[in-house]
């Protein structure tokens, strides 16, 4: 096995073992802390597919943003009321959900006919990225500052609920 | 490329094996009778020294710790939205400025509602 | 043998389903979203999979990167879908003392 192999399968094992720790633990604090776990392994196969940009990306933004969003949420309700992330009357539906996509998106991929590496891939060099998200995408990039604007605006009403003047 | 990142995960498995190691030391020195045991209560205590621990961890926080963690997030996103523009500021030019500046701008509203509506203070 | 697009592939369809699961089974507002979460990463993955084996050997750099910057997008809707859902999760929790989301049935008949 050549060692792109060997980092896949680990790097893929952590990351569904992360994913199945975050479903299966009983703690909702355990769970996000599996998330994080799944997210950073998510981090390292973006290193894998060369996308070096992306992968700093998702340790600062999931890695830290989100997940810290996530365990404030749970500080701040009183988790205590409800410590155990239950699987609720819908879980027979769900397995069947999810089991009959996995085996669908599975056989998808493997019965279509892909293509290989068809030339050596290089790196998406940051200065690339950087001229294509201002030159080529510049307008989805203001529409991004207005999404987080509204989002920051929205969230900060909402969690003001009616207190204050 | 990927080899660069050999030395990142060089140091990954030197701070997994650092605190495992430690652990796994101490635990085997302990079945050796090499390290000595004598448990005492305040030995157990979470934090030996300083305040006496009261209640458990669980308790409900004031919310208005969301508003921070809220701005964090927003204002994370930001800064990786401004790394590509920084590698990139000679080639990007003026057109590139002007997005960015209006990006900025953008945000820079939701910073000031923030503060108006007073989610940076304590109250 | 070598690590192919289908490897990546049904990686992302293994996290997408783990997701898809715990979206739907979870009763825990906060654990549904984590499963949204682990949905989005799996698109990504798939994303970015997808832009490093490129389907058609005449794409251009330029068309490689819309893979790379579409998936900057989906990080920031998801981040900023966070905030606003935390938010919310605190809201109804307030109003209704639980984050249940079988017990948020105030729309029932």
């Amino acid at each position: 096995m050549s060692y792109e192999e060997v980092i896949f399968y680990f790097v893929a094992a952590v990351t569904v073992l992360g994913a199945l720790g975050v479903v299966l633990t009983r703690n909702v604090v355990h769970s996000a802390l599996f998330l994080i776990l799944a997210l950073l392994a998510v981090a390292g196969v973006f290193i894998l597919l060369s996308a070096e940009f992306l992968a700093i990306v998702q340790i600062l933004i999931y890695g830290g943003a989100v997940t810290i969003l996530i365990l404030f949420v749970m500080m701040l309700t009183r988790v205590r009321d409800m410590p155990q992330a239950l699987d609720g009357p819908q879980r027979p539906f769900a397995a069947l959900a999810a089991g009959a996509f996995l085996v669908l998106s599975v056989l998808a991929a493997l019965s279509s006919d892909w293509p290989g590496e068809t030339r050596e891939i290089t790196v998406v060099p940051f200065r690339e990225m950087g001229e294509a998200l201002f030159r080529d995408w510049a307008v989805p990039f203001e529409v991004a500052s207005l999404v987080l604007l509204v989002a920051l605006i929205g969230a900060i009403v909402l969690a003001r609920g009616e207190e204050g003047e | 490329m990927l080899s660069d990142w050999g030395h990142v995960g060089f140091l990954l498995l030197l701070a997994l094996v650092f605190p495992v190691g430690g652990i796994a030391s101490s635990w085997m020195l302990g079945l050796l009778k090499i390290r000595p045991q004598a448990p005492d209560p305040i030995k157990e205590d979470i934090f030996e020294c300083g305040v006496e621990t009261e209640g458990t961890a669980w308790v409900q926080f004031n919310f208005r710790y969301y508003y921070y963690a809220l701005l964090f997030v927003i204002f994370d996103v930001e800064a990786v939205f401004l790394y590509p523009w920084a590698v990139s500021l000679d080639e990007a030019s003026v057109t590139g400025f002007i997005a960015v500046v209006t990006f900025i701008v953008i945000l820079t509203i939701g910073l000031a509602y923030a503060w108006r509506k007073k989610a940076l203070e304590w109250l | 043998m070598a690590i192919e697009l289908e490897h990546y592939l049904i990686l992302g369809a293994l996290l997408f389903s783990i997701g898809l699961y715990m979206a739907l089974a979870k009763r825990n507002f906060v654990g549904v979203l984590m499963g949204i979460e682990m949905m989005f990463n799996a698109v990504n993955l798939t994303f970015i999979a997808f832009s490093r084996f490129p389907r058609f050997a005449d794409m251009t750099d330029a068309e490689r990167l819309s893979g790379h910057v579409f998936v900057i997008f989906v990080i920031t809707v998801a981040a900023a879908e966070a905030a606003v859902a935390l938010a919310l999760a605190m809201l109804v929790y307030r109003n209704r003392e639980t984050i249940d989301v079988d017990r948020m049935d105030l729309l029932k008949w």
